[in-house]
């Protein structure tokens, strides 16, 4: 499986407040949810979002609270990957079950900017920088969550094991 | 190789004599729990894997964030989870008025105790850590599976060791001592690891001053907090609960990531500036610069909205009066809390002071109702984030403090040390 497309590209701890403002979450409507993501760091976010795009930020991505509603609203706005310095673990956890790539990968998040053209390959975790023409290796998924992916969501998994 | 506290329970969870961090393991779950903003979108996901829940006992619905309902919306998804509640004949049946903020009517109940292993879709059940149990935050679909399994995965973490010594002094409480390890560690300075707190200093932290240091161990990114069991925890279980409870205890070569000492007689009133929980400063740093000017004060919450924090407020504002210009929140967390302050002439102190004394609810922690701020407004908040927009307009502030410190706040109409109001025990 492999994602392409343009960078967004945010800071630190960018938290799930300011991904989806507890204001929206009277609904978990993907699509209602998606229209507000990141409105309060980045008003212009859904407007210059295409679908494929990827997000890179800096460290404790997605810290703050366990909605769920954060992963589903960025997946649902169109988002293909976040890679991140690092990721705070209840995001990570719920990413994974609900079928979102996420990428832990600290020179990229450092490396990569702005408006970069990027290409991830999630099966090698090879991220490559068009743009710079660069690339980074990210680290891969643990078998046990490999699995979990390859299932498409703990839903799947659950339901395989009975 | 030993383990620590969090390591034991886990292994007694997953069927192991022993685990290491690092090793992916699955847990049977003692207490699966959802709100009303992440149960709702729990029950669809739920039917894709069973139609009842794994055991009626140990799954529990809180209705307090949008509660009273907020708005249409809102009522429908109290509404789905109350009525879900019902058809599968939870032992656990939380309806508004007779319950209160989750993490504080859970212990209250007796619900959780040491020991346990617990997941909650809500990022503050780390809370239960002041137990001596594990409890940490998932998000809808793992609590969904739970609530179908009775199962859950866990990486098993690393630890930090925070050796609490000394006694505190009389303004200085567990929101002082969570904000103060907090500035020190970072916002992520326990990434995925368990917050361990153990030493001689723990004997002066009364239960509520435990919860509320467990409950923020999320601000620093942590998997989870805990205390070992002592006294005052077996005497708290045995007041609000006759479950069974296991009591673990770290192995004296447990391996820690990292021992980090805490005098607790050193640490002063501390505030966390916006807008983060690790934007921590003293109150003479405070009191060392301009003033700052506040808008409103809530003081309530899953951090403090115990009947201690109750106290401590009541007691600065016993005969004062809050600032002209400042609109005051109090919020106790539970129904009995509630009922306490009333018993206890709190209830009292608090409307003559000029506080809204308000029902429990999550509303004005998160900004979605009932205390919600404007654009340019600033908010001393006894709650557990100050992030952009947490609590109303993105161009709002919020400072994170003690009760006392709200308290002492509210009267002066800017963040004010309590230490100088000379306040009486209510």
């Amino acid at each position: 499986m492999k994602a392409q497309g343009k960078v967004l590209k945010y800071g630190d701890n960018v938290d799930t407040d300011v991904i989806i403002p507890a204001r929206y979450l009277n609904s978990f409507d993907a699509k209602e949810l998606a229209s507000h993501a990141m409105v309060d760091i980045d008003p212009t976010f859904i407007d210059r979002l295409e679908p494929g795009d990827i997000m890179v930020a800096g460290s404790n991505f997605g810290c703050g609270s366990s909605r769920e509603h954060a992963p589903l609203a960025l997946k649902t706005a169109g988002v293909s990957c976040v890679i991140a310095r690092s990721f705070a673990r209840i995001f990570y956890r719920n990413s994974i079950n609900i079928g979102f790539p996420i990428l832990e990968c600290p020179q990229a998040a450092d490396d990569i900017s702005e408006g970069d053209q990027v290409e991830v390959d999630f099966d090698s975790g090879i991220i490559r920088n068009l743009t710079k023409n660069r690339e980074y290796k990210a680290q891969a998924f643990p078998p046990f969550l490999q699995k979990m992916i390859e299932a498409n969501g703990l839903v799947n998994y659950v339901n395989a094991k009975k | 190789m030993g383990m620590t506290m969090t390591q034991k329970i886990l292994a007694a969870h997953a069927g192991l004599d022993s685990v290491t961090a690092g090793q992916l393991i699955e847990c049977s779950l003692d207490v699966v729990m959802a709100n009303d903003i992440t149960g709702p979108m729990a029950l669809p996901i739920f039917r894709q894997m069973a139609d009842k829940v794994f055991d009626k006992e140990k799954v529990v619905l809180v209705p307090d964030h949008f509660t009273p309902n907020k708005d249409i919306k809102s009522a429908q998804n109290a509404r789905d989870i109350q009525d879900f509640s019902r058809e599968q004949g939870l032992t656990h049946h939380m309806v508004q008025g007779k319950c209160g903020v989750e993490h504080a009517i859970l212990p209250e109940r007796g619900i959780v105790v040491a020991g346990q292993c617990i997941i909650g879709a809500d990022s503050h059940t780390c809370s239960y850590g002041a137990l001596g149990a594990f409890g940490t935050g998932v998000g809808t679909t793992d609590i969904a599976a739970g609530m179908a399994t009775g199962q859950a995965w866990f990486k098993v973490p690393s630890a930090i060791k925070f050796v609490l010594t000394g006694k505190p002094s009389k303004y200085v409480s567990g929101k002082d001592i969570i904000l103060h390890i907090i500035g020190q560690i970072g916002v992520d300075g326990a990434l995925y690891k368990s917050m361990e707190f153990v030493g001689d200093g723990i004997q002066h932290l009364t239960m509520d001053d435990r919860f509320t240091i467990c409950n923020m161990a999320i601000e620093a990114g942590a998997k989870n907090g805990i205390f070992p069991v002592d006294e005052q925890t077996i005497a708290y279980m045995n007041e609000h609960s006759d479950k069974e409870y296991t009591i673990y205890e770290a192995d004296a070569d447990a391996e820690y990531e990292e021992t980090i000492e805490i005098d607790l007689s050193q640490i002063r009133p501390t505030v966390a500036f916006p807008h983060l929980p690790g934007n921590a400063h003293t109150i003479d740093e405070i009191e060392a610069g301009e003033k700052i000017y506040i808008d409103q004060v809530v003081i309530g919450s899953c951090t403090n909205g115990r009947i201690t924090d109750m106290r401590k407020a009541a007691a600065i504002l016993k005969g004062r009066t809050v600032h002209p210009e400042v609109r005051v929140m109090v919020i106790p967390a539970t129904q009995k809390i509630f009922l306490q302050c009333m018993e206890e002439g709190l209830a009292q102190i608090f409307v003559e002071a000029g506080c809204a004394f308000n029902t429990p609810s999550c509303g004005a922690c998160m900004g979605g109702h009932m205390g919600v701020m404007c654009k340019g407004e600033k908010c001393v908040s006894t709650s557990n984030r100050n992030f952009v927009g947490r609590m109303g307009d993105v161009d709002s502030l919020i400072y994170l403090a003690s009760p006392e410190v709200a308290a002492a706040s509210a009267v002066m109409g800017y963040i004010a040390n309590p230490e100088k109001m000379g306040g009486e025990e209510a």
